[in-house]
């Protein structure tokens, strides 16, 4: 009586990352997009194949650095020439050179905390729960095995030709993910 | 035995012979002013010599650093490093002339008699001769080995292994780092006697890695574009050659800006008149266009990964940081001295221009005389697989 769960993906397991390249490859000449990888660790060319062209990252990153050296500069000129001007030895008020060391650490500290932040949220990390590891063999992408995924969201998924497709690429195996 | 291309030959020939014409030019150009205002040569040709030793002390310091690390990118830059850290020999030479205006150039020639201060003993002309000569000796030595071991490694007249080029070049950075500190006070610093920071050696040292890299990776570049090294470069290589050069222009720019800093606040009678000699008179202009040029552009062009993985634009950042290297030292050595004629920048660039072309003269017949890249290294499978001759 139990219901048939409803699909999220067809994942093929590979035992080398040349036969993933080659499968992921060819999936994206097959007209795949909703594809993905998983792999024990980051293999050279990978994400170029998947079709992953880039982020927004670098572009945050770069903000939050400006945020922090400006932040940072105008803390201390506020402190020292506005709010509480004291002559020192008879040095301006503005006395930038020595505001610069300060400026750069939190142009890195802010930089530095929006870096790992801003992956997190883009990676919509954490996240408690996700189909693949419903599989049990899943385990394995962490040891010594390679995934590859095709989700049932592709415009080209059909359950059939799906694994028909993937078998084809000689995959260790086969094997549906239950959302 | 000749190797590779023959297109490095047609082009390092056409190159070769504009080295020459550079040569020729420039130094016709600097006996007229010798003949005019000897003491105003003798200034521009240290300013030369000092870029020019500069190019190939920092080839040969990275020469040792990438044996240390490994990586693709010192199997790329390997042979142009060797090249450059070999005209460390005619550099030799042409430490000569420096001798010869010895007066012109440094004020503590002329000292007061019976002056025992340790400064006064330090500067004696003949013990300055002969902590030259040890330098000299010292990175001699490690040149010709590294090139020696080189071309014993391509033969085959020795294992086919580093060891022993990383052997040396461990102490060997010692020993640059230990002759370099005496190096720059004796040549640099002690054009104001009087003036004192501890932080120029590295600065002076980490100027000479900046011009060897840049020298070496705009040479790189300009190589696989007009001829073939033997491999495509690959937007990955390139990457590391630009974050690179980001690293060496970062770390110049936080060691200069330290020294200026700590001089800044002290503004003590001894050392601040340094930086008041080079912030008016119109020094103050060379200074913006140095913090511009050698740092603020290239850093902010250097942080984009588009930029680095464009072999034009890399070259040509590559190109301004080494011209800025030149004015960069200008800008030391120049306002050292009170009085100076309004043609003392075109003696200093013809100074400039006429060794330059006699050492890349000779830099290119080097080059030539290797493949491009070492094809032999053992680690050459490992990082350029595609590159590995078939045998």
């Amino acid at each position: 009586m139990a219901v048939e769960p409803k699909l999220h993906a067809v994942m093929a397991e590979f035992a080398t990352p040349q036969e993933l390249i080659d499968a992921v490859a060819a999936a994206r000449a097959h007209g795949y997009r909703q594809i993905d990888a998983f792999t024990p660790f980051p293999i050279e060319g990978l994400a170029e194949t998947l079709g992953f062209t880039g982020t927004r990252l670098p572009l945050i990153i770069f903000l939050g650095g400006l945020f922090g050296g400006v932040g940072g500069f105008w803390m201390q000129y506020w402190c020292a020439a506005i709010n509480y001007p004291v002559n020192i030895g008879g040095r301006p008020l503005n006395s930038w050179p020595s505001f610069i060391p300060v400026t750069f650490e939190l142009t890195i500290l802010s930089a530095a905390l929006v870096a790992v932040l801003g992956m997190l949220a883009l990676n919509r990390l954490p996240m408690p729960y996700h189909p693949v590891f419903n599989v049990p063999s899943f385990a394995l992408a962490s040891r010594d095995r390679f995934f590859l995924l095709i989700e049932t969201g592709d415009p080209l998924f059909d359950a059939e030709s799906t694994r028909t497709f993937l078998n084809e690429l000689h995959p260790r195996q086969v094997v549906d993910v239950p959302e | 035995m000749t190797h590779g291309d023959p297109a490095i030959h047609r082009y390092s020939g056409q190159a070769q012979r504009i080295a020459l014409l550079c040569a020729l030019g420039g130094t016709l150009a600097s006996l007229v002013g010798l003949v005019w205002n000897p003491a105003l040569f003798f200034r521009a040709y240290l300013v030369a010599y000092t870029f020019w030793l500069g190019l190939a002390l920092g080839c040969l310091v990275l020469l040792m650093i990438q044996y240390l690390t490994g990586g693709g990118w010192g199997l790329l830059l390997r042979r142009v490093l060797e090249a450059g850290s070999r005209t460390l020999l005619p550099l030799v030479l042409l430490f000569l002339p420096l001798l010869i205006g010895l007066h012109s150039i440094y004020p503590w020639t002329t000292q007061a008699p019976g002056d025992q201060s340790g400064r006064a003993i330090y500067l004696k002309v003949g013990f300055f001769l002969g902590r030259a000569a040890f330098y000299f000796v010292v990175w001699l030595i490690l040149g010709y080995l590294l090139n020696r071991w080189s071309t014993d490694l391509e033969s085959g007249r020795i294992p086919r292994s580093t060891r022993r080029f990383r052997l040396l070049s461990g102490p060997g950075l010692v020993l640059y780092g230990f002759t370099i500190t005496f190096a720059s006070v004796d040549w640099v610093m002690s054009l104001e006697p009087k003036w004192v920071s501890t932080i120029f050696p590295p600065l002076y040292a980490v100027g000479q890695l900046l011009t060897g890299l840049s020298f070496a990776v705009a040479t790189l570049l300009l190589l696989s574009r007009y001829s073939s090294i033997g491999v495509n470069l690959r937007p990955n290589h390139l990457r590391d050659l630009g974050n690179l050069l980001l690293t060496f222009v970062m770390l110049w720019a936080y060691i200069s800006f330290s020294q200026f800093l700590l001089i800044w606040v002290e503004s003590l009678p001894e050392e601040i008149p340094w930086y008041l000699r080079r912030t008016r008179g119109g020094w103050q202009m060379l200074a913006f266009l140095l913090v511009v040029f050698q740092f603020g552009l290239p850093f902010l062009m250097l942080l984009s990964r588009k930029v680095k993985e464009n072999s034009p634009s890399l070259a040509t950042i590559a190109g301004l940081i080494l011209a800025m290297r030149f004015f960069d030292l200008l800008w030391w050595i120049e306002p050292a001295y009170p009085e100076r004629t309004a043609w003392f920048l075109v003696l200093d660039v013809s100074t400039w221009i006429g060794l330059g072309g006699f050492l890349m003269w000779w830099f290119l017949r080097k080059l030539r005389e290797r493949s491009l890249l070492p094809l032999h290294d053992p680690y050459l499978a490992h990082y350029l697989p595609e590159a590995v001759p078939n045998e």
